[in-house]
């Protein structure tokens, strides 16, 4: 499968690192120069250069013959539109775009962009079915010092990596609500093993967050 | 219908649009981004009696409105309101769902085409127009029937013309 990719963020490097790693040809676009050179010391001849809102850059990309383009970008008009693109212009049978403002879900409906990944959006039902006990009004009403959601990036050396949910011993008052992974997003059972890329969102008590941290290891960073 | 983009010149606040009032159909026009296009665009119309309704997410952008006015923007019959194309609270404030034509006027082409087609399909105003500056994509979309501007078009058409007329001297002088 050919698959192109656009954002170098955290999620497009793992989900072109990934994809890569199962055997798919990937290419990934990167408008920012710096990020372009970093992600290229690592991706090579699979990471491109340039604006792919601009569609000669999306050509050279070989957008024609891709069969699924990823919009992960910062910014929900360029998603929308790269993905509108895609779909309509060079006829890419599918697209997934990340919605970053949950306000704007409406308007990639609105523009027949399905389906998308919006981060937000889904931890808040993770945490509906997820922490009943909580309640989501009763939760999101707790000032904001209570309670705390993080998202964790596992590195390549995370000791979580290859273990069973069920085996970990998290911090009492954490708890793991969703793992994301090539760009789609789950709720754990304890039979889920986690791997290295995975981003897992945590709910926890305040001041739990370094303890969670070492827990998962000296090179999960925080994708912000 | 007067022309609009031709009045830089003319007297502001005094209607000196060459027709008779009765004659002109008084329209609604929404113009989101009040940069030097938009806010140029919103004075000329105003100035031709249409009702023009600006929304721009800076602030600032209401004093460039003003240039040339002796009065206040609102004074004059002018709208504006702070906030983004893709606010759908700003649009309805700056009176959307009553305009008869938008234009998308500000300086991200993927913010105009994206709003474009909100106020098209979403709240179906009749004649919607957006300035695009990226040549291709403006043909592109154009095709599927979005009605654009492309400065940049112009400019290369403007340039390609003057170039081969100088060139025409040279070879024949």
């Amino acid at each position: 499968m050919y698959v192109l990719i656009v954002g170098a963020g955290k999620v497009g490097w793992n989900l072109a690192r990934e994809l890569l790693d199962k055997g798919h040809e990937v290419t990934l676009i990167e408008n920012n120069r710096d990020r372009y050179v970093t992600v290229e010391q690592e991706l090579e001849h699979n990471v491109q250069y340039g604006d792919a809102s601009e569609l000669w850059v999306l050509e050279r990309a070989g957008v024609s013959r891709a069969d699924l383009v990823i919009a992960v970008t910062g910014d929900d008009e360029d998603n929308m539109l790269i993905c509108q693109v895609a779909k309509e212009k060079y006829m890419v049978e599918q697209t997934i775009a990340r919605v970053n403002n949950p306000r704007n879900k409406q308007w990639f409906e609105l523009l027949g962009i399905a389906p998308v990944v919006s981060a937000t959006d889904l931890i808040l039902r993770l945490i509906e079915h997820e922490v009943p006990k909580y309640g989501l009004v009763h939760l999101l009403d707790l000032p904001r010092e209570r309670l705390e959601i993080i998202e964790l990036l596992l590195g390549d050396g995370s000791p979580v990596a290859g273990r069973r949910v069920a085996d970990l011993e998290l911090p009492e008052g954490s708890l793991l609500i969703s793992v994301l992974r090539d760009g789609t997003g789950f709720v754990p059972s304890p039979e889920t093993v986690l791997e290295s890329g995975d981003e897992v969102l945590a709910v926890l008590d305040p001041g739990l967050e370094e303890e969670l941290k070492t827990y998962f290891g000296p090179d999960g960073t925080s994708p912000d | 219908m007067p022309r609009v983009g031709d009045g830089s010149a003319r007297g502001v606040g005094g209607a000196s649009s060459g027709l008779p009032r009765d004659s002109i159909q008084i329209v609604f026009l929404m113009i989101v981004g009040a940069g030097r296009v938009g806010s140029s665009l919103a004075r000329a119309m105003l100035r031709d009696g249409h009702t023009v309704s600006c929304l721009d997410e800076d602030p600032e952008a209401h004093a460039r409105l003003e240039i040339g006015l002796e009065k206040p923007w609102e004074d004059v019959g002018g709208q504006f309101t702070v906030g983004t194309g893709l606010e759908i609270e700003a649009l309805q404030a700056a009176g959307i769902e009553r305009a008869d034509a938008f234009v998308a006027a500000t300086d991200g082409d993927n913010t105009n085409i994206v709003i474009a087609q909100i106020a098209k399909m979403r709240f179906k105003v009749p004649t919607v127009i957006a300035r695009i500056l990226d040549p291709y994509r403006a043909e592109w979309y154009e095709q599927q029937g979005l009605h654009t501007i492309c400065p940049t078009r112009v400019a290369i058409e403007m340039l390609e013309t003057e170039v081969k007329e100088a060139a025409a001297k040279v070879a024949g002088g």
